[in-house]
């Protein structure tokens, strides 16, 4: 077994539903022991994606190799994945011991040896005691737990999760974060999980896939799809940003991109070609902006507006910025940690400039 | 307010009248098996259990041999019931709508209809023998409809990932049908086994039309209502009956509700 092979290896999948293209011609590799997660909205096809995974849909064309053997078409019960459901699917007419030993049944184990291995993962799941309580009697959390015990038992390759923290209310999602990604570390198995949260895909996984319409648009690692997302629609998904439309004015060492009316901006290149007259979007980051009485000198980009919102979030503060000539707000967030004499000259309705280092700026074509 | 209030005060009142009009009727057929007189007429002379002694001993044979076959017919139109019902809660059928009320049919055609086809089908067109068992075919047909409502009903109830969830963790179709499907679907199972069941027991057209010499239990009432002399063992087989299909339902009734508990 090479190690250095990824555990997944997805080759132009395909997926139609009728006419619908479900997935369309998606190719991904994925490694061995990450926390992988697909990344989209709603009807994306990344649940779908997952559901090829698991063998619960089988490609209209395209190959999958888990661990080097092809598996596009074997059948669920054959596959060396587990999936953690969205309801989680626990069985409601068996306690939690018999639902954590299902998978176990079919491998030919005596009672006891069944019987370790739930307790086991009772220990690990943080519920010993639990074996005979029936499955109505657990919480939200609970149910969850035993999903992940209960794919965990079976020792797969890979462990499939859609949406594992969609069930679950606001505090306890964000304490699962944590113990899903230690789980992770502790068991070495490869994770991937479906999610349409963009914040628990940036805090839970090594590498992201973001999916829309059926295609990947971009894999990352959670630090570049925030700091550089190659499309608009990955920079518009992830986070809050600000987009500013022009077109390419010149190019010496910055792009300088012509905004019309509210003025000319300089963004470094990256790794895009563009030349002159092409249509393109700059886009920043509203954490990388900051407020100013007056307009700021070179290696600074700034335009004008008025300020129409201010709320204070403790941490943070955020702002409103109207440019009328944009005919939109621009969204500007400033980290409370040092009191900056700027700020304390910007006050309710006045004129100010809004200024961000010309590095932080992002070209995005398209 | 006021007429509210008046209306209100005769919802008892209303609600006594219908249950007398719906079951006063039917609960002379017990008060009259108890009374020693041959005739159904008031004042209740004595109290007697005769009566039941003497259907007990005149009826008991018909009621075990027809029992089989109602059970028989229970039993194919719960398996036929759940098929039917798997399937339509399982795939996508082309005209689901159609095949359903197909095999709804047979609770909206009347029965005399339907007895009179069937018993000109098995006669002149396959040509057998009216059996036991052309009256269990019967019986199979007009009690799948029966099977096939309370089974989908209870299989639309549960999450299709469970059946995934099994299939995932190494089960073939068959186990998974087996640990998973059935036993969650089988508070639907019995109380289709008890629907059909008495479908089959109350029966009086079709058994009329099919059953040949071997009359059926409502079958063989109905002849005997001629002479006065058996009438009261009929009033106590009748309250027999009526006790069991009382129990039957309820039963039935009571497994199709406890899915609630089960299923959350």
């Amino acid at each position: 077994m090479n190690v250095s092979e990824p555990m997944i290896a997805i080759e132009s999948v395909s997926k139609l539903f009728g006419s619908v293209r479900a997935v369309d011609d998606v190719s991904l590799d994925i490694a061995r022991n990450e926390f992988f997660a697909i990344l989209g909205a709603s009807g994306s096809g990344k649940t779908t994606l997952l559901r090829i995974l698991a063998g619960f849909e089988i490609p209209t064309t395209g190959e999958i190799f888990v661990d080097g053997e092809s598996v596009a078409e074997v059948l669920p019960n054959r596959r060396p994945t587990n999936m953690v459901f969205q309801s989680y699917a626990i069985f409601p007419h068996l306690n939690v011991a018999e639902n954590i030993g299902y998978g176990l049944l079919n491998k030919g184990l005596s009672k006891t040896e069944i019987a370790s291995e739930v307790d086991q993962m009772l220990q690990m799941i943080r519920l010993h005691g639990y074996g005979s309580r029936a499955a109505h009697q657990l919480s939200g959390g609970e149910r969850q737990r035993v999903a992940l015990a209960r794919a965990l038992v079976c020792k797969p390759k890979v462990l499939l999760l859609d949406e594992p923290l969609g069930a679950l209310d606001k505090k306890l999602r964000e304490e699962m974060q944590f113990e899903l990604r230690q789980l992770q570390r502790l068991v070495g198995i490869t994770f991937v999980f479906v999610t349409h949260d963009q914040e628990e895909a940036l805090t839970m996984a090594d590498w992201i896939a973001v999916m829309s319409k059926g295609k990947i648009i971009q894999v990352d690692t959670p630090s570049r799809l925030y700091e550089r997302p190659k499309a608009r629609e990955v920079a518009e998904f992830i986070g809050n940003i600000n987009l500013l439309p022009g077109t390419v004015r010149h190019i010496d060492g910055h792009v300088v991109v012509d905004a019309g009316k509210i003025g000319e901006f300089q963004v470094p290149l990256g790794d895009r070609v563009v030349s002159p007259g092409d249509t393109v979007t700059l886009a920043v980051r509203p954490e990388k902006l900051t407020l100013r009485s007056e307009r700021p000198g070179s290696g600074f980009n700034a335009l004008r507006g008025r300020l129409t919102a201010e709320s204070y979030a403790g941490d943070r503060s955020f702002y409103l910025v109207e440019v009328p000539e944009l005919g939109k707000e621009i969204k500007v967030v400033d980290l409370n940690e040092a009191s900056s004499a700027d700020r304390a000259a910007v006050s309710g309705d006045d004129q100010v400039w809004v200024a961000w280092p010309v590095e932080s700026g992002l070209l995005l074509t398209g | 307010m006021m007429r509210q209030g008046k209306i209100r005060g005769l919802v008892p009142v209303i609600l006594g009248i219908y249950i007398f009009i719906l079951y006063g009727p039917v609960l002379l057929l017990p008060l009259f098996s108890f009374n020693d007189n041959i005739y159904m007429t008031f004042p209740i002379r004595d109290l007697t259990l005769k009566w039941y002694g003497q259907m007990i001993e005149e009826k008991a044979m018909i009621t075990a041999l027809w029992a089989s076959v109602k059970v028989t017919a229970a039993i194919a139109s719960t398996i036929f019931g759940f098929m039917s019902a798997k399937a339509m809660v399982t795939y996508k059928i082309v005209g689901k709508g159609y095949v359903l009320a197909l095999i709804m049919v047979p609770l909206v055609v009347p029965s005399i209809i339907l007895g009179a086809s069937l018993l000109s089908f098995f006669r002149q067109f396959l040509d057998v023998e009216l059996t036991l068992w052309t009256v269990a075919l019967a019986y199979t047909l007009i009690s799948t409809p029966f099977s096939l409502l309370v089974i989908m009903a209870r299989l639309e109830g549960f999450d299709r990932s469970l059946e995934e969830a099994s299939a995932d963790l190494g089960m073939s179709a068959w186990q998974t049908f087996r640990r998973v499907t059935l036993p969650l679907a089988m508070p639907g199972v019995l109380a289709s086994l008890l629907l059909s069941f008495m479908v089959s027991f109350d029966e009086f057209m079709l058994a009329f039309f099919l059953s040949s010499n071997q009359a059926t239990l409502p079958v063989y009432m109905y002849g005997l209502l001629r002479f006065p002399d058996f009438l009261p063992a009929i009033l106590a087989l009748g309250s027999c009956i009526l006790v069991v299909s009382v129990a039957l339902i309820s039963t039935a009734e009571w497994l199709r509700r406890g899915q609630d508990k089960t299923l959350h």
